[in-house]
């Protein structure tokens, strides 16, 4: 027994320290709160104090007659029963569920064609698909605001003089689609660029060896392109629902060209701006912002635990 | 009107924005067309003696000015040159709701917010009801009353005789009409709105490419113009806290009758206005009209050059050819908040830089604004103007004329940015969609309702 004790603390000694001892180890130890120190600072003041902020801002009720007032939870108990809210939410889910996949299909099939090398140009091409992010997306909703016009836009001036019916892209049944078109445009580089990236790591071994036991371009892809891209899609994913639910620029911009189509609750975050400045309630748009920020995380952590699942499934 | 002068993208910029791209209304209303202060009365604030203010005026002093009106240094001169001792720093901290969100937070904040301040009419009862503006009688605006068109000083007083801004420019609202148009399709100028009702009818039958008029689906100021033509009082405040809302009264229901149909009939357009697609439609000939205020014509002469020299001005159509009205869309005013440290200089300066004629008069040659001063409506330089997009009419004379035809008592309520998402997500979809806009009145009606008692007001209608 004595013998053990002396072992396991000779053992112990050997191994490092099990109780701190004096000296250099204590200071290393009390650098790292230091080098995080300023990142703590800046994460308090700019992110953690506005969001303690309207959470606080949230519990009460500004009124232009009679002044403000506690309120507890009544402005989320509105929230929840808020049919413009609820639309909004819905309708950012629903862009979410058609404009994603489609984004992140033609991103990584432009990211797989630069990675494989049989492109020429390649790039001019790869600006060429990045060059729309670098574009503000207040440019781009004019941009294409003029392009999806009804009398004056080249689509419906084209179809006009090819005698077809005109397509109405502002139009209540086709303007989630045109923003989703916008929106793709937009962001459909960025990702390509992530993804292109997540390619340029793999290590040229495993296509040699792949090579060698007679794989083709196509299985090669597959089977080890593909797996390789798998964190970089949960990434490229992550932002897109951060994204889709935070839409508020484009339809903002259209709105300006199409205001009988996109409402000031067309989606939840210009519900929550419209609230602020056009109603004056400030506390039941804190409201609004803090609960779409619940919604998009509880959406992130749904696609990453579907994305995990499947992975170990 | 000034925000007549945004560019196509800044007025895209902001969604309230419209309002802004398009300038405001204004109203002539009566006494109670702003709320009360929140001092709750009592006797009408005292005159600061004369000596005072020649004191203020002698010491060096810096105002911060915020505006969104272009080359106003200019006017700001004339000021310096007779009281030098004042400096002002101009600042354009936006245009319309860009400008009002910072003018609100710095209010609110207790800090930053400027000395004097450009508001247009329509949102002076906003700042009223939250105490933010100084009343200018103590300091001897109540004197300048004569000096300005009788509706306008309405729409800049309280009712114990408070004056919260000094006019600066309106928007007496008239027509501006293509006669090469009309004379092709022998169509006569409608004078009453009957006749106008037929001749959209008539001409988009003739032309099927060719609409009378364009009622855009988001421009909410232009309708509370029509509505202050009708003799419509959609508000009505007594006291601080009381609201009458009656959006869906009966001339208002002629209103959304008449336009319903003509929409749903399709033989008008419905687009938004100061868009790109609007702008070509002007210049294309696609509509035979702009029904438009008086700071329309300088506006049009810029943004459809294509078509100069075939434009005419006549006043509205009208509901009752006995009684002409009209009602008022855009202008602004200027101005003094209530922390300002300085409200001496500040008040005297927002006096003169309106009142003072040759200061008044710089407003309507350098910016072209519509005056709000009887006597340059009477100026036979201004209203002798003969422009050759108008192939030489008068047209200022035309609008000069209008002015006079505008009734006082329209008011505005506490909370116009509402009243104008909540009207062009009713009224203004139905008009674009050719659905039944007397019944999108009442849905207008119960969303202002539900809006103003969740705002703490004594609702009735």
């Amino acid at each position: 027994m004595t013998a053990t004790t002396a072992a396991s603390a000779k053992g112990r000694r050997r191994d490092g320290p099990a109780r701190p001892r004096r000296g250099g180890t204590r200071r290393r130890r009390s650098a790292g709160p230091l080098f995080v120190a300023p990142f703590m600072v800046l994460f308090l003041l700019l992110f953690l104090a506005p969001l303690g902020y309207a959470a606080y801002l949230s519990l009460f009720q500004e009124r232009l007659i009679g002044g403000t007032a506690f309120v507890g939870f009544d402005n989320y108990v509105r929230a929840l029963k808020d049919p413009q809210l609820l639309h909004g939410v819905g309708r950012v889910a629903l862009f979410f569920a058609i404009q994603v996949p489609v984004m992140l299909v033609l991103a990584l099939l432009f990211a797989l064609a630069l990675d494989s090398g049989l492109l020429r140009l390649a790039r001019v091409i790869r600006l060429g698909i990045f060059i729309p992010y670098a574009v503000p997306s207040v440019v781009a909703a004019l941009m294409w605001g003029y392009l999806y016009g009804r009398d004056f836009g080249p689509f419906a001036q084209m179809s006009r003089n090819l005698d077809l019916p005109v397509p109405d892209f502002l139009s209540d049944g086709w303007m989630l689609g045109s923003l989703a078109n916008i929106v793709t445009w937009e962001f459909v580089g960025y990702n390509m660029i992530i993804l292109y990236a997540a390619l340029r790591t793999v290590p040229q071994e495993l296509y040699e060896a792949a090579g060698m036991d007679g794989a083709g371009a196509w299985r090669i892809a597959w089977s080890i392109k593909l797996p390789a891209l798998r964190s970089a899609l949960q990434l490229t994913l992550l932002f897109s629902v951060i994204g889709s639910f935070q839409l508020f620029n484009e339809p903002n911009l259209l709105m300006k060209i199409a205001p009988d189509v996109i409402s000031s609750s067309y989606t939840a975050n210009l519900y929550a701006y419209s609230l602020a400045f056009t109603g004056n309630q400030v506390n039941y748009a804190a409201t609004v912002s803090f609960l779409l920020g619940l919604v998009i995380v509880i959406a992130s952590y749904a696609v990453l635990l579907t994305a995990n699942r499947r992975r170990t499934a | 009107m000034s925000r007549f002068l945004a560019t196509p993208s800044s007025a895209a910029l902001s969604r309230r924005g419209f309002l802004a791209a398009t300038g405001a209304l204004t109203l002539a209303t009566t006494l109670s067309a702003c709320g009360g202060d929140d001092t709750g009365g009592g006797a009408p604030a005292k005159r600061v003696s004369q000596a005072d203010i020649d004191k203020a005026m002698k010491t060096p002093t810096e105002l911060t000015f915020w505006t969104w009106v272009p080359n106003i240094d200019k006017e700001v001169a004339l000021f310096r040159q007779k009281y030098p001792a004042i400096k002002i720093k101009v600042v354009n901290a936006g245009q319309g709701v860009a400008h009002y969100t910072k003018l609100r937070t710095a209010l609110k904040a207790g800090s930053g917010a400027p000395d004097a301040v450009q508001i247009e009419y329509q949102a002076i009862p906003t700042f009223t009801i939250t105490g933010s503006l100084l009343d200018l009688s103590p300091y001897g605006a109540t004197a300048l009353k004569n000096k300005f068109v009788d509706w306008t000083w309405g729409q800049v007083s309280g009712p114990k005789g408070e004056v919260w801004a000094i006019p600066q420019d309106t928007g007496p609202m008239g027509m501006l009409y293509r006669k090469d148009i009309f004379d092709q399709h022998k169509i006569d100028v409608p004078e009453t709105w009957d006749e106008f009702a037929a001749a959209a009818r008539k001409l988009h039958k003739a032309d099927p490419d060719v609409y009378l008029t364009n009622l855009a689906a988001n421009e909410a100021a232009a309708w509370h113009g029509l509505l202050w033509q009708a003799g419509a009082r959609p508000y009505v405040t007594s006291g601080k806290s009381n609201i009458a809302i009656d959006v869906d009264a009966p001339a208002s229901r002629m209103l959304g009758q008449f336009w319903g149909d003509l929409a749903k009939e399709g033989v008008i357009g419905t687009e938004p206005d100061f868009a790109d697609s609007w702008y070509a439609a002007l210049n294309k000939g696609k509509y035979a009209t702009w029904i438009t205020a008086a700071w329309g014509p300088a506006f049009l002469s810029g943004s459809a050059k294509a078509t100069s020299g075939h434009w005419r001005a006549a006043p509205l159509p009208q509901w009752d050819s006995a009684n002409p009205s009209s009602g008022n869309w855009g202008g602004s005013t200027t101005a003094v908040t209530k922390d300002s440290k300085n409200p001496i200089a500040a008040a005297l300066f927002a006096q003169f830089l309106n009142s003072d004629p040759a200061s008044a008069k710089m407003f309507a040659t350098e910016q072209f604004f519509f005056p709000a001063t009887k006597a340059l409506l009477t100026d036979a330089e201004f209203v002798g103007s003969a422009p050759s997009f108008y192939g030489g009419q008068k047209v200022n004379q035309v609008f000069a004329d209008v002015s006079s035809t505008l009734n006082s008592r329209f008011q505005w309520p506490p909370f116009l940015d509402q009243a104008a998402t909540d009207w062009t997500e009713t009224v203004g979809k139905s008009l674009a969609d050719r659905t039944d806009t007397v019944r999108a009145l009442g849905a207008w009606q119960s969303r202002l309702t539900a809006y103003a008692k969740t705002q703490g007001f004594t609702v009735t209608t």
